[in-house]
């Protein structure tokens, strides 16, 4: 088999804060294939984006990460600043999470997309970096003319792609994508989909997308990793992870989106009480529990590892061999309404 | 007449810069009554929220008018107070609608002081925040009081403002994306905090949002803008599983994870108000004008202007050539 994209190895990342160590990302495994989107869903706080920034070693300087980083096989987090710089834009890139104040907004958005090319590539020489920038901007549906625009001239949308062009203007093998549609309408939303799903197939790059959104992901990806208080929870492909959940808290964030036309849904939003765990002060057992509607004495004594499933699916969570079971039980027991 | 606020022709412009007068409501009817919720949907720059915003008089409109209770809006300092007594609009972003230096308490009482609700009720000041909060579901009330903004999460900060209007005792409460910054979790808790109000007080909401699966969750009805205008209404589910207009029936098929329909992405956004396209205004996008579905009505998309919609609290209607043509085929 070959070597993945990207892979994490028990990754942790701790930050060290006045309150004490707070542990953001504990234990996390998570591979991308060529060619695939993996999609990292999970509330505020449960470590998405820590996550991210930690594939090009973006980190806080007060986080201390432990684990691997391997991209295609070599380990980010042990490289010399040389090999990192020349890994960043052109082996891996990140699309920031709210495109709209990463701009720079007294550039032109031709030279922003211009400068990492011209870092990266120095001997391309400036009719040919024009001609690439050009490419790039039709790439993500935009007219080339734009390339003179300000970005307070453009609107979120087409900042939002302005940043994907950026992230593609090196070719990388790997994008990350933290929450790329988080501000934008749904009509607009659908088109930076779009092109970011064109990239994957037609060149064949890995992306890594990261949503609180389960049914955005569920459309665009391939695989579902779901992250709580650090850890991951459930893992398996994203239509079954969406559509049949096996932890209760990826049934919760998938019951929060509702299908249009699915009449349990009406007059029926679907929420989950309580916060997710201080970082600083976890419960013991499941960190879950408190917020779990299934939670049991079995879920206090220790935080359950992932196991794995049918259908390469894998989740943690002590209950799941007994899910059927409630199920039927409540099933027999219904009575008519 | 019953609580009901209306909205009839609105127009709203805006001068911009070059001169060029932008219209972003181009004559909007809408009707919102006590007990129901209503959904207002559309893409941004779709005007929703400035029809919101004219409702409650934030917004001057150049032409037609918004009553209440049948009597039309007065426009005087008294007249507006009196109106925002009963129609409380709650802000878009929880973390900047509130003062960042008044605690909890402030933020709640500040309503009941300017509209002096505290000596007719018989009620302490205290007593009426406690119940406000409550009946946002911050509970125990009085564990809040003195909080700051900043120490409270975004689903708290939420409750906190719906709070402040619920301390007035409105009949009806206007919520522009009363969600839309909200974790996935919290999201849920917050409709159906809507949804009880409504069922406990009778309460009458207008929700503003892009979302789809939110108007399906929560609303009785819903009316879809664009470009300044309502171009479909009517019942939720009417209007979610048989849409007529074409721009609706877009803007569903991206709804991610929307089974059944292929998706129709549109070019581009929404045109420039200042440039509103002649006959149909969606025509420049109509998926249904470019395929020739609508061949027989392409003269009329592109040159024949639409009536405005007229409020109607319990048809489903649209404002599109396509359907007229095939409602004219079908009676």
């Amino acid at each position: 088999m070959s070597v993945p994209l990207l892979a994490l190895r028990d990754l942790h990342v701790t930050y060290l804060t006045g309150g004490g160590p707070l542990s953001a990302v504990r234990g996390v495994d998570l591979t991308v294939e060529r060619g695939q989107i993996v999609g990292v869903a999970g509330e505020s706080g449960c470590g998405k984006s820590t996550l991210a920034s930690t594939v090009l070693r973006l980190q806080a300087p007060n986080a201390t990460v432990s684990g691997e980083v391997l991209l295609d096989g070599r380990d980010v987090l042990t490289m010399t600043w040389g090999e990192l710089r020349a890994v960043r834009w052109s082996g891996a890139s990140i699309v920031f999470q709210g495109a709209l104040h990463s701009l720079n907004p007294v550039h032109r958005i031709g030279d922003q997309i211009a400068e990492p090319i011209q870092i990266h590539m120095p001997r391309l020489g400036e009719a040919k970096t024009t001609a690439r920038v050009r490419e790039l901007l039709e790439q993500v549906g935009l007219d080339p003319a734009r390339a003179r625009s300000y970005p307070h001239q453009l609107s979120g949308g087409q900042k939002q792609r302005v940043m994907i062009a950026m992230a593609l203007a090196c070719d990388p093998e790997l994008v990350v994508a933290d929450e790329p549609t988080t501000a934008l309408d749904v009509m607009v939303q659908a088109q930076v989909l779009n092109v970011l799903s064109g990239l994957v197939r037609e060149r064949e790059v890995g992306m890594m997308m990261i949503s609180h959104d389960l049914s955005v992901l569920a459309d665009l990806c391939d695989r579902i990793t779901v992250m709580y208080a650090g850890r991951v929870v459930e893992e398996g492909p994203a239509e079954s992870v969406f559509a049949d959940p096996l932890h209760p808290y990826a049934a919760a964030l998938s019951a929060a989106f509702p299908r249009v036309g699915d009449p349990t849904a009406r007059f029926a939003p679907a929420g989950l009480p309580g916060d997710p765990p201080d970082p600083r002060s976890l419960p013991g057992g499941c960190s879950f529990a408190p917020r779990c509607p299934r939670a049991a004495d079995k879920c206090l004594p220790a935080e359950p590892s992932l196991e794995s499933y049918e259908k390469g699916r894998s989740a943690a969570c002590v209950r799941i061999g007994e899910a059927d079971e409630v199920r039927e039980t409540t099933a027999s027991a219904g009575t008519p309404r | 007449m019953s609580a009901e606020l209306a909205a009839q022709g609105l127009r709203v412009e805006f001068a911009t810069r070059s001169g060029r007068v932008a219209r972003a409501l181009d004559g909007a009817d809408l009707v919102v009554r006590a007990g129901e919720v209503v959904a207002l949907v559309g893409e941004s720059g779709s005007g929703k929220t400035t029809l919101a915003r004219s409702l409650v008089g934030l917004t001057k409109p150049a032409a037609g008018e918004v009553t209440w209770e049948g009597k039309p809006m007065s426009r005087s300092a008294r007249g507006l107070k009196a109106l925002r007594r009963h129609v409380q609009l709650v802000l878009q972003d929880p973390s900047g609608a509130l003062n960042p230096r008044h605690t909890v308490y402030e933020s709640v009482a500040e309503g009941l002081r300017v509209h002096k609700l505290v000596g007719p009720s018989g009620k302490t000041e205290t007593e009426l925040v406690a119940r406000a909060l409550a009946s946002a579901g911050l509970r125990p009330p009085e564990s809040l009081f003195l909080r700051y903004p900043h120490e409270l999460s975004g689903g708290q900060r939420q409750r906190v403002l719906i709070a402040g209007a619920l301390a007035l005792q409105p009949q009806l409460l206007i919520a522009d994306e009363p969600v839309s910054s909200l974790d996935a979790s919290i999201r849920g808790e917050i409709l159906a905090l809507l949804l009880r109000l409504r069922e406990e007080l009778g309460l009458g909401v207008l929700v503003v949002t892009h979302d789809l699966g939110l108007a399906w969750n929560i609303a009785d009805r819903i009316a879809v803008m664009y470009l300044g205008r309502v171009v479909e209404s009517g019942p939720t589910e009417q209007v979610l599983t048989v849409p007529q207009h074409p721009y609706t029936q877009a803007l569903l098929s991206v709804v991610p994870e929307m089974e059944g329909l292929e998706p129709v992405v549109l070019r581009g956004e929404i045109p420039d108000p200042t440039r509103i396209p002649a006959g149909c205004r969606f025509h420049p996008r109509c998926p249904a004008l470019a395929s020739g579905e609508a061949a027989q009505v392409a003269e009329a998309c592109r040159g024949t202007a639409l009536p405005v919609l007229p409020a109607d609290p319990e048809g489903h209607r649209s404002a599109c050539h396509l359907v007229a043509l095939r409602e004219g085929v079908s009676s």
